[in-house]
Formats: structure tokens, sequence, C-alpha cells
């Protein structure tokens, strides 16, 4: 009995320092709509600075001083982050602002092993709580007491100030409805910075007090920052006491989970999401949100088909993508392939979310599946080639049929983070299975046959496919298909007026979407000529969602060349420096700053303002080409 | 605006390959690939280690009178990345030989790439054994005693300790599985008498290291044998110790002794654990004692064993390459299959039956010495005396 009741305690520790940054994270969500991304730097952060500063300063003073001191350092850091990059891009469209904390995450990860050195670093113990108290014959850490009354003890604190403080009831006004707060005369610039410091000094006192028990190093902020989303999704978005719960509700089921199953925790948060967002859509404490008050139509432009010049250009320029086999080598073309196959996954990705307004954080899922169709047929049941690329995708599309049944039932950042624990739980069968799988060492000899084997010969298969999907998705958006799904984007209560069937016809976006990802997939393995659990991670997911938004996810292909710009930004840099991340994260923040509405966004904007200037006439004169 | 990318892309290729070919008449390039960016902790010290031997090597007039050069890619720790590395390596910088490599599923899939592409691949570091017997080829090599080998080093040990309740620790992947099974199937032929208690898998690189401490103390094991390393390893040493569950028990575990593992723990070393390591403060020898003189010159800074990897990495190709004085891949393998070495920890031989090194590791045991971790009683094992019969290793290895 001793034994379950300190598993039980163990478990309410670590559920303290996970709620620590949780609550931060939630806080910041839930009035900005900022998904922060690099709340897990701002955790790792905080162990950095606290490691220095307490190794520094000797005696209880300097080390809990330490704690404190590197929280507020980070802080300020957070503040100048909020005011010099955050604010510029409120206005862009949804996500973009991940883009940001996504580019500020790379280049943090660099610039810690720059400044504290590459090896795992280890803080001092905490005075007065170095040793363990006896229960029955059971070690509890003396810490871990501290670290559990700590947690209860924020919850307090942070209830008392959103209750009781005038600076609170703004925050709680504002997570309900920041539009009217606005409108009431608040003002929002003010209450967004103090809002991200107060959510940044929670996540850097997590970090800082992690020192006593954990390593400091370069990996932290990877480590915690999927766990603290889906704490903060379980427990409702913007509340606290739903984010202490779900982080209590996690640990502990992991603490008594690997009693019995010992290789639960690798997927253990995502179960417990997918369950939780299946039964309740908004999470444990969470409500249901008003709908959104914009009005369609006045923030993104009106699509239209591309008039005949245009075609000719993109035709033009399809051909000389088509003849870069005459004047370059065997790697450019294979870099070419690459290249084509991520402008098919970005493409099917910004289908979902430029078109259908659906943002999926798990589509790597049916890229991952495609791959993994491919290497079965291939491998398994040796069917050719031709046969492997045709069905292969159909995996993606059974994934995707399945998991986009539940996920589009919800919308926002919880249908966001359902597919993201669709894809982990994905990640998971293709990682443990090894029988079948071959787990992490994964599927090898999945090479192309000879009539695809040369790098030019695969170039134009990946260039003709991604033509064919490109055009294709372009089709469909136009279709009464793709109307109808436009429709439900902006509008869900008028088209459901008008007799669209919402749900089905989201459901739909999502199976072709996934498809289309399952064909990048299918031809990524024949690229690489291996599978690994790797093509359904979290990070390829992060990828397509970073291409979709720097190509600008109000344009209708701008994730086209959002896929070239960074997938070969990205080859050229870590094939160029050592401080790939740091660079490429920098480049990210320069291009969120200058194209607030992706590449292909501004352009298109310029573009408009230009035309209406020259013309002012004429654009009044011209019926607006949104149908053809 | 795209296709201008491609374009330039191309263009700066072409223009790159123009100016090598002037050079390549006077030079020989070996391709590396590491995981530079995700492992600094180790890969740092690696590095250094084959930026040392390139150092000797050209001091001393090269591969038969050419310069040696060596062209480094990182991986990012994603076998994808590692694959594009390799074929930027093969197509445009036009290398002899690929080499390097830490994880296991990357170095497969460069071996598999090397396999397709009929290319001479030198692996480092990855431990699995798949390299070298499930998913060998004829174009792979591994110089690091494989994770069969290093089971071998401690079960040897561990076999002598009288415990019979054990308990497994290991990271939920691969390199942990494949380590917890062979260690197991070892301890069972020679203890039939023992019994496995428990086993804990965490996630790798996020063990959640109370509940797991707690969850092996309370199935009161004799011994223990631990795998995970990193911060994770650090995470586990240190609530093992607030929660006392090494006390009167014995800890084996892989790679502990290693500078890399052991030197973050600190204070907190755990004591008298039987690990795998590279104690080199107390290694005597010449070929050791030269190694470390010039280390310590160049770098001011003690080796790691990933400096013995990567030093001897690139030693080893370019013993190969010199006797091969060819960069057929089909001589190279043929200079390879046999060719012994010397090395810092002796003279090592690259079998021609699954084309493993015989470079072996240090048994020891951890201690602590001026508030440092440090391996005492550290005995250097062949990795010739630890791998299995030549008929097992051809049933394990498919035919070429």
């Amino acid at each position: 009995m001793a034994f379950y009741i300190v598993q039980f305690l163990t478990g309410l520790a670590s559920a303290a320092s996970l709620f620590l940054v949780a609550s931060g994270l939630s806080i910041i969500f839930g009035v900005t709509r900022i998904v922060n991304f690099a709340h897990g730097a701002f955790y790792m952060l905080g162990a950095y600075v606290a490691f220095t500063l307490t190794d520094r300063f000797s005696g209880a003073l300097g080390f809990w001083g330490g704690i404190v001191v590197a929280a507020l350092i980070i802080a300020a850091v957070g503040v100048l982050v909020e005011m010099a990059l955050l604010r510029r891009i409120y206005h862009s469209p949804e996500l973009f602002q991940l883009l940001a904390t996504f580019g500020l995450t790379l280049m943090v990860e660099d610039l810690v092993v720059l400044i504290w050195g590459p090896s795992e670093l280890l803080g001092r113990r905490a005075p007065g709580f170095k040793g363990a108290v006896d229960f029955f014959g059971q070690n509890i850490p003396s810490y871990d007491l501290f670290l559990i009354a700590l947690g209860p003890i924020v919850l307090g604190i942070l209830w008392l100030l959103f209750q009781r403080t005038r600076w609170g009831v703004l925050v709680r006004a504002a997570t309900q409805d920041r539009d009217m707060v606005a409108a009431l005369g608040v003002n929002q610039k003010w209450l967004f910075t103090s809002v991200f410091a107060v959510g940044v000094f929670l996540a850097a006192l997590g970090g800082a007090l992690q020192i006593p028990r954990d390593a400091v190093h370069h990996a932290m902020d990877l480590r915690i920052i999927v766990d603290v989303f889906v704490v903060v999704v379980i427990g409702g978005l913007g509340s606290i006491i739903g984010a202490f719960v779900a982080a209590v509700l996690v640990s502990e089921l992991n603490a008594f989970g690997i009693l019995i199953f010992p290789k639960i925790s690798i997927i253990l948060v995502f179960l417990v999401m997918a369950a939780v967002l299946i039964v309740r859509p908004w999470g444990l404490f969470g409500k249901q949100e008003g709908p959104a008050r914009r009005t369609p139509g006045l923030t993104v432009n009106p699509w239209r088909t591309l008039t005949s010049g245009e075609r000719l250009a993109a035709t033009a320029a399809l051909i000389i993508a088509a003849a870069l086999p005459l004047f370059s080598g065997n790697y450019a073309l294979t870099i070419g392939s690459e290249i084509a196959i991520f402008v098919i996954f970005a493409a099917s990705l910004h289908f979902l979310m430029a078109v259908g307004g659906l943002a999926s954080f798990g589509h790597a899922a049916y890229f991952g599946l495609g791959a993994y169709g491919v290497a079965f047929l291939a491998k398994m049941a040796g069917l050719p080639m031709i046969v492997s690329l045709l069905l292969g995708p159909l995996l993606g599309c059974l994934g995707a049929a399945v998991f986009g049944f539940f996920a589009v039932q919800l919308s926002g950042v919880y249908f966001a983070m359902l597919t993201l624990a669709f894809a982990q739980i994905v990640w998971s069968i293709a990682f443990q299975w090894v029988t079948v799988t071959g787990g992490d060492n994964g599927i090898l000899g999945v090479w192309p046959e000879k009539w695809a084997a040369s790098p030019s010969h695969f170039y134009w298969l990946s260039l003709g496919i991604a033509a064919l999907m490109v055009v294709g998705l372009r089709i469909v958006v136009f279709s009464p298909f793709g109307f109808a799904l436009r429709a439900t984007r902006d509008s869900p209560l008028r088209s459901e007026a008008i007799g669209i069937d919402g749900k089905r016809i989201q459901w739909t976006a999502f199976v072709i979407a996934g498809t289309v990802a399952g064909v990048a997939g299918a031809l990524f393995a024949y690229l690489k000529g291996s599978v690994f659990p790797d093509s359904l991670g979290i990070s390829l997911s992060v990828d397509a969602l970073v291409m979709v938004l720097l190509g600008g996810v109000e344009t209708i292909s701008g994730a086209v060349v959002g896929a070239i710009v960074y997938k070969a930004l990205n080859i050229w840099l870590v094939s160029q420096t050592d401080l790939s991340k740091l660079v490429l994260g920098a480049f990210i923040v320069l291009i969120v700053v200058a194209f607030p509405k992706g590449i292909v966004g501004m352009l298109e904007t310029i573009r408009n303002r230009r035309r209406s200037a020259s013309a002012k006439s004429a654009l009044l004169a011209s019926p607006i080409e949104t149908a053809e | 605006m795209q296709r201008r990318h491609f374009l330039g892309v191309s263009l700066a290729i072409t223009l790159a390959g123009m100016t090598n070919t002037a050079l390549a008449q006077s030079e020989i390039k070996i391709g590396e690939i590491n995981s530079y960016s995700l492992l600094p902790a180790f890969t740092e010290p690696y590095r250094k280690g084959w930026q040392l031997a390139v150092e000797e090597i050209n001091a001393s007039g090269g591969i038969n009178g050419k310069k040696l050069v060596v062209v480094s890619k990182d991986d990012g720790g994603k076998p994808a990345d590692a694959q594009t590395a390799a074929n930027e390596l093969v197509s445009s910088e036009n290398v002899a030989m690929l080499a390097g490599t830490f994880l296991s599923n990357i170095g497969l899939a460069v071996s598999d790439f090397a396999n397709q592409k009929k290319i001479f691949f030198l692996a480092a570091e990855p431990l699995t054994d798949a390299i070298t017997w499930a998913k060998g080829n004829r174009y792979t090599f591994r110089l690091r005693p494989s994770n069969y080998m290093q089971a071998a080093m401690l079960a040897e040990a561990a076999a002598k300790l009288p415990a019979k309740r054990w308990a497994t620790i290991a990271p939920n992947y691969e390199y942990g599985q494949s380590a917890v099974a062979v260690f197991k199937k070892l301890m069972s032929e020679k203890r039939p008498d023992i019994q496995w208690v428990d086993e804990q898998w965490p996630p790798f690189g996020k063990i959640d290291a109370g509940p797991v401490v707690q969850a092996l103390a309370q199935a009161n094991p004799e011994a223990i044998l631990n795998v995970t390393f990193g911060a994770d390893l650090v995470k586990f040493v240190r609530e093992g110790n607030t929660r006392g569950l090494f006390k009167d028990r014995t800890v084996v575990s892989f790679l502990t002794g290693e500078p890399e593992y052991l030197d973050p723990l600190k204070e907190e070393t755990p004591e008298g654990w039987i690990v795998t390591g590279y104690p080199w403060y107390s290694i005597k020898t010449p070929e050791h004692d030269a190694f470390l003189k010039a280390y310590q010159a160049k770098y001011n800074d003690y080796p790691r064993l990933g400096s013995i990897v990567g030093y001897q990495t690139i030693k080893s190709a370019a013993a190969i390459l010199a006797k091969a004085n060819s960069t057929d891949p089909e001589k190279l393998i043929a200079a390879t299959e046999g060719l012994s070495v010397a090395s810092p920890f002796g003279e090592i031989t690259f079998r021609k039956i699954d084309h493993q090194s015989t470079l072996g590791a240090f048994v020891g045991k951890t201690a602590l010495k001026d508030g440092k971790g440090v391996m005492v009683d550290a005995v250097y094992k062949k990795g010739s005396d630890y791998l299995p019969s030549d008929a097992e290793v051809e049933k394990l290895r498919p035919k070429d």
C-alpha cells in the first residue's frame, strides 16, 4: 500500500512540473490565440540561466534567488520578443504566429549549444531539499514534496490573480471575446504583452525548478513542448484549473501505467488526449468558442482562376523545371525530386488549411502511411513499382478516412491537436510493431525499378506527379465541391442553412488531402529507398505547416512556393553550415516580419494594390472573377 | 521564382564541381556524415578526433602521396536527411567512400544507400547488430564494438555476480531493445537460475524518472541492467540516488564509463557500477600515450570515446585507401577484408566474415574521485573474444 501512495505522490510531483509550464502556455493561448511553439525554448532557457546563476552564487539565497531571477530574466526576454516580433503579426492569418515562434525555437536550440557547450549540465541540488523522506520503508525525495506543494500554490496565486484583480478580469474577458474587450477601449497591446510575460515567466520558472532533478541540455525544449500542448488541450484551452487537472491525470496515468505496460509512456498522453477530445470536444474544462466574428471575404481576396497569361507562365515554369536534367548533375536532380515530393505534401496540407480551414498538426501521418503502404506492397507482397505507387497511397487514404471522421467533428486548435494525437498513435505503432514495420530501424531496400532508377527519370516522375497533383487540387478548389468547402470554412451556419452538409464536405476534403499526402509519401519511399517512423513524426508535420504558412495560407497555391523555398534552403543550409538551425530560424523570423501574409500572400497583396492604384475605375467595371 | 531557385542551386553545384576537378588528381576525398546538431555532446569530440587523424595523415605524406580531404555533413538525426547528405557526397563531391554516422537507424539507412549505389561505407558508431548481421551487405564495414559484443563483455562480468533477481531499464527504441535482449539471452545461457523480475522502457530522451525508479525498487531486484544514457541517465541516477535504488544493488550498465556520459554525473556518480567505457586517464600503452599527447596538444582538452571513434575511423579509412591504392569500391572491399590497422587501443582487424572490426572496449567499475566520476579496475576486452562462432555468424548474415 505504501508503494502505491508513494507512486501517487511521485506522479503528483511530475504533474506539478508539467502544470507550471502548461499554465503559462494556456494563459498565452487563451488571450492572444498564439500557438506558442517557443514555449519549450523559454522553458529550456530558464533552466540554462538558472544553472549559470545557481552555479555562480552559492548558498540557499544563491539557489532560490537564482531560480527566481532566471525566470524574471527570461520573462524580460519574452517581453522583448512579444514587442519586437509578435506585435507585428497579430493581424496575420491564423497560426502565422506559430511560424515566428518556430523560427525562434530553432535559433534558441543552436544558441544554447554555442553559449553553454554541447555537454549535459548537472545543476545543484536544492538547499534543504537534498534527501528523501522515509514513508513506511519507501523513499520520497523531499524536493518532490516541495514541488507537490508548489503546484497548488501556483494554481492558487493564478486563481487569485484572475479572480481578484482588474488585470485578471481583463484577461478572462479577452480569453472569452477579445474583440469585445478591444471595443470597450482596453489597451490590447499592453494586455497582450503582460500576459505573454506572465506566461513566459511560468515556463522559465518551470525550467529553472527542474535543475535539481534533471540534466540541462539542448533538447529539453522538444522534450516538453508537445506534452505541454497536450495537457493544455486536455484541460481545455485557457482554463488554468483544466491544465492542473490534466497534468495530474496524465502524470498519474503514466506513473501507474508503467507498472502494467512499461512501454506505455511513449504514447500515453496522446491516447488520453484522443479519448478526451472524442468524448469532450473542448477538453475537460473548456467551453465551446463563439463563432468567429470576421466577415468572410474581407480578409481574403476573392479567389480566381489563373488568367491565360498566368497559365502560360506556369506552363513555362514547368517546362523549364522539366529541362533541369539537361544541364545539371545527379545531386541537383535528387534534390529536385525531393522538393517536388514536398510540393505535393505541402499542397495537400495547404488544401486542407486554406480551402477547408482545417489546420492539421499531424498531416505527416498520411504521408508516412503512404510510404509504409509502398514499403509493404513492394517488400512483402513483391508488387511492381507502378502498382505499389498506385496502391500505396490508399493506406494514407484509409487512415485519413478513419481519423478524419473523428477529427472533423472538432474545429480550430482542438481539431489540430486531435490530428496530432492520431499521427502520434500511428507513429508509435510503426515504432513499436517491430516484427512488421522494423521499428525505428525501418524497412530498407525499397528502391525504384530500373526504368525510374536514374535520377533524371525519377525527377521527371516526381515533377510530373507534382504538377498533376497541384493542378488537380486547383480544379477541386474551383469545383462545386470546392465552393461548398469554402462556404463551410467561411460560415458554418450560413452554409448549413443553404443545405450543405458541412461535416461530410470537410471529411471528404480530409480524405482528399490525406490521399495526396500519401502519394507524396509513396514517392518519398522510393526516393530514399527506405521508410522510417520519422516520416510519420511530429517534425515532418511541423515542416509541412511551416511550408504552408511560409507560402501564405490565404492563397490558392502558396504552398508550392513555400515548399520550394523552405526545402531548398533547409537542404542547402544543412549542407553548408553547422549552424543551420540558427540561420534557418533567423531567416524564418525575417520572412515573418517582412511578409506577414506569407511570401505568395504578400506578393498578391502588392500586386492587387498596384492594380487597384493604376486602374481604380477598371476594377469597378470588371466583375470579380470568383467563378469561371 | 521557384524555378530560379532550382537554377541557382544547380549552377552553384556545377561551378563547385568545375573547381574541384582541377584539384581532384592530387587529393582523395572521404565523405563523412554524423548527427552534429542533434548529438553535439558526442559528435564534437568525434569531430576533433577525425580532424586530428586527417592532420597526422597529411603531415606524413597523405595517402600514397595524395592529400586526404574529409568532407563532413550533418544529418540532423534523420535517416532521410542522412541519405540526402550521402547523395551529395557521392554525386557532387565524388568522394571515394562514406564514413561516420551515430544512430543505428541512420547507419542502416546509409548502409542500404551504399549497397544500392555500390559505394564503400565505413560505419563509425552505430551499435546495432543488424548492420553487420541481419541487414549486412558487402559494401558496409563497422568500426565500433557492436551491441552484441558489449553485451557479451558485460554478461561475462555480470554472470559472476551472486545476484539472481534482475531488473532492466532501457530506452524504448531498437538500441535499448536489442541490448536488453542480447544481454538476457547471454546471461540466461550462463546462469539458468536467474529470474527477470521487472523491465522499464522509458521513451528515449523523455524518461519520467521518479515513477520509473519507484517501480524498479518495488520489484526488489538484486541487480539492475541499465541501458539509458545521456540526459536520461542523469535523471535516472539522480532520482535513483535520492530514492536509494542503488543501495546494496549491483548495476550493470552499457556505455556509462564513457566520458561523454560519465562526466556530466559529477558528484552524483554512483559507485561500483559495472560499465563499458573509456578511462583515458588510466590507459598506459605506448599507442594510447601517443594519441593522448597529440590530442591534448592540439585541443588542450581530454579525449572522449567519440574522439577515439572519429580518430580511428579516419585512420582506418586511410589505411584502406592506401592498401587498395584505388578508389574502386570493389578494390576497397578486397583491401579491407582481413586488414589489420593500428589503433590507440592496439591492433584491430576488419573481419572478412561479417565486416566487423575487432576494436574492443574497457570494462570496469565506476567510482567517485574528487567530486568526479571515474572508471577503476578497467580492463581492455578485445573485440575478437566476444563475437559468436563463425558458423553462427554465417547463419546470421545474408549471403552477398
